[in-house]
């Protein structure tokens, strides 16, 4: 057992990290929420790099790895708070013409809400047609509300990789809280030096790290259960990790052009998705009846 | 990333899975928790056991996760944990074997590993708790021995202890931590006094030690005359490593023992009790997976590593949190005693505070793994 990032794993997630760098860095990502839409070049890009045919088959134009390697991509995606429908699409790669190209946005009717509906050139699921805009919370998530949608199980793959792209929030709301904890002075010296933001800043990272190893192993194992539970933390560690990073920066963190706020919005839309909790919960709990491991 | 086992590894489970087969049953009934002398025998039986069957090293010299391995399926089987043993298997012996002379080692740890000295930890003071460093009792030096005056508290196992793992002040006018020294001090000798304290689960787990004037041989310092705080750094280390990997596993059979509880009562019924339970399952896979998280990087390193804190932190919360969800499964019965989990819901509270408060914790997460500036 060797429960650890292989060289290869590390360089992937290097390199997924330095595009997106390049591509969507903090700059991108404000100039996005100024001038919502979805930036078809990038997206192309990332299919260029591989990002949506990542666990195709090399017989069929794919890149040829697994689910590991997809949730060290989606949580790089998440950490850059990446606007899409990166799953979407992602899942319908080789079903989909031009879908792990990157050439095709595939938007997913996901119970009752649709993300990405307006901008999509395919929608997959029922129900699509009939679906009214909302006001999405998240100004870089579109949303579109199904009326009369039928709850359906959820995807396992598409749980995890909703619980890596959280797990990226998450990380990323602890690296900002820190930082910030470092440099903001106030009283004469860093924030960080007291004790109540240092227990803040361990607390975020306790349960990113929570989330990281239930995350990981779940895509070693693929196991329904395990992606359930990933699921579930990585969701606490976004939502709350936001929350927390948001009240480390004060009132700067309550504003609009502050990074603080996506974060949170984000991972509220996301905690939405594939049956929400509720339904990994569930599975979960019958999982401790059927006595399966 | 990896989570199957080698061969090598497997073999290990499976032999050790099959001995624990054999043996468990010829072990004797486990003694009522007030009893310290039967339960002290009991423990030490069972060490004796796995030192004639060759396993009594695992926890010192065995790969993290054959130690892994050791520690899940000897709980799974529900074997003894080390009970008694715990300071002497997973502190004093880690720390001797580090830290000792060859005569030291030679003269400790054999008798840790056959079950024949059970070790207890005399560190915190009244006044002297998560402040370690501020501990009074004082050690003279008077030709060949140590002279000892002054008293330890929340010793855990005092009251059946042969050895005690004592820290000292041996240089008053030092900086706090640099006139510390490490001491084996033997129990029966004169001038210690063990006055039991009664936890708030009603069972005497832990004691008062006063020493009066206690004569310890200066060959039995670990380290050098005032370095005993860089040994007892050894010695923390030790703690977090893999040691509450059995517990994850136990604590993951109570969960399923409470769903099937409440299965059976009709509080099944409740979806909240329902999501209670699967997040909790939630948070123990997770812990599970921490667990193997941190033994790969301490193969990796060589050392546990920062995630102890991070796992102690989060486990210490966790555990309280899984008894807690026993008393919405039993309603009324979770105020009987005589009921299974209520004591244990009891114990459980002793978790965010010994062996460091969380609050401590966190500040050693922020300070040493984030790298937060030291706060005054
Ligand atoms: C069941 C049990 C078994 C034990 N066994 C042993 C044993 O065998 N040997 C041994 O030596 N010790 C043992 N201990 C002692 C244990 O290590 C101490 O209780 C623990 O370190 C806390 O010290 P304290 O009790 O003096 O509390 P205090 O240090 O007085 O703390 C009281 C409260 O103040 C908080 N606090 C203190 N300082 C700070 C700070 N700097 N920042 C923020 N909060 C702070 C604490 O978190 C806590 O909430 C045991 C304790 C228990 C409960």
């Amino acid at each position: 057992m060797r429960f650890q990032l292989t060289d290869d794993q590390r360089a992937l997630r290097a390199g997924v990290r330095e595009v997106l760098a390049r591509r969507f860095g903090p700059d991108a990502l404000r100039a996005a929420v100024a001038r919502p839409g979805l930036d078809r070049e990038l997206w192309r890009a990332l299919g260029e790099a591989g990002f949506f045919a990542l666990r195709l088959p090399e017989a069929r134009g794919g890149v040829g790895l697994g689910l590991p390697e997809a949730v060290l991509a989606f949580e790089e995606a998440g950490r850059a708070s990446l606007p899409g429908p990166l799953l979407g699409t992602h899942l319908a790669a080789g079903t989909v013409p031009g879908a792990a190209e990157g050439e095709t946005v595939v938007a997913v009717v996901d119970g009752a809400l649709v993300e990405w509906w307006d901008e999509a050139d395919v929608v997959v699921g029922e129900g699509g047609a009939g679906a009214v805009p909302m006001r999405s919370v998240d100004p870089l998530t579109p949303l579109r509300r199904v009326p009369d949608a039928v709850a359906c199980t959820a995807d396992p793959v598409a749980v995890l990789l909703t619980a890596a792209e959280q797990l990226g929030t998450a990380t990323r709301a602890c690296e900002l809280a820190v930082g910030h904890a470092r440099t903001r002075e106030q009283f004469g010296r860093p924030i960080g030096a007291f004790q109540a933001v240092q227990h803040l800043c361990a607390d975020l990272l306790v349960r990113t790290e929570v989330a990281r190893s239930a995350v990981y192993a779940a895509s070693v194992t693929g196991d329904a259960a395990d992606a359930a539970a990933a699921r579930v933390l990585a969701d606490e560690a976004a939502a709350q990790g936001a929350r927390d990073c948001l009240q480390v920066f004060g009132g700067m963190g309550f504003t609009w052009e502050a990074e603080v706020h996506l974060l949170l919005k984000r991972a509220w839309v996301r905690a939405r998705r594939s049956g929400g909790a509720e339904q990994s919960e569930e599975l979960l709990a019958r999982a401790l009846l059927s006595g399966t491991d | 990333m990896d989570l199957a086992y080698t061969p090598e590894e497997e073999e290990f489970r499976a032999r050790l899975r099959a001995w624990l087969t054999r043996t468990l049953p010829l072990l004797p009934p486990k003694p009522s928790p007030d009893d310290w002398p039967a339960r002290r025998a009991y423990d030490l039986g069972w060490q004796r056991r796995l030192y004639d069957a060759g396993y009594a090293h695992v926890h010192w010299d065995a790969s993290p996760t054959v130690r892994l391995i050791f520690l899940e399926e000897t709980e799974r089987a529900g074997a003894p944990y080390v009970g008694a043993n715990f300071v002497g298997l997973l502190h004093a012996g880690p720390t001797i074997a580090a830290e000792g002379t060859p005569a030291q080692r030679e003269r400790w740890l054999e008798p840790i590993l056959k079950g024949e000295e059970v070790w207890c930890q005399g560190f915190s003071e009244p006044d002297a708790g998560s402040d370690l460093a501020s501990l009074r009792t004082r050690a003279r030096r008077d030709g060949d021995v140590y002279r000892v005056t002054g008293s330890k508290i929340w010793t855990s196992h005092a009251e059946v202890a042969d050895w005690c793992e004592l820290l000292v002040r041996t240089d008053p006018d030092a900086p706090r931590h640099q006139g510390i020294t490490w001491l084996a001090m033997p129990m029966d000798a004169p001038g210690v006094t063990v006055r039991p304290l009664r936890t708030l689960a009603g069972s005497a787990e832990f004691a008062e030690v006063f020493l009066d004037d206690v004569p310890v041989p200066v060959a039995n310092r670990v380290g050098a005359e005032n370095d005993g705080w860089r040994v007892t750094m050894v010695t923390l280390s030790f703690e977090r490593g893999t040691a509450f990997a059995g517990e994850v596993v136990a604590c993951r059979r109570v969960l399923a023992e409470l769903a099937r509880e409440a299965h059976g009562n009709g509080r099944w019924d409740d979806p909240a009790l329902r999501r209670r339970l699967g997040r909790l399952e939630a948070e123990f896979r997770a812990l599970w997976r921490l667990v193997q998280w941190n033994v790969g990087e301490a193969t990796e390193n060589g050392v546990p590593g920062a995630g102890g804190s991070v796992f102690k932190l989060r486990y210490s919360h966790a555990r309280q949190q899984l008894y807690d969800a026993t008393a919405d499964v039993l309603g009324d019965a979770a105020l009987d005693l005589d009921r299974p989990w209520v004591l244990e819901r009891l114990s459980s509270l002793s978790y965010t505070i010994a062996a460091g408060t969380s609050q401590i914790q966190r500040t050693i997460v922020a300070q040493r793994v984030l790298g937060l500036p030291k706060g005054r």
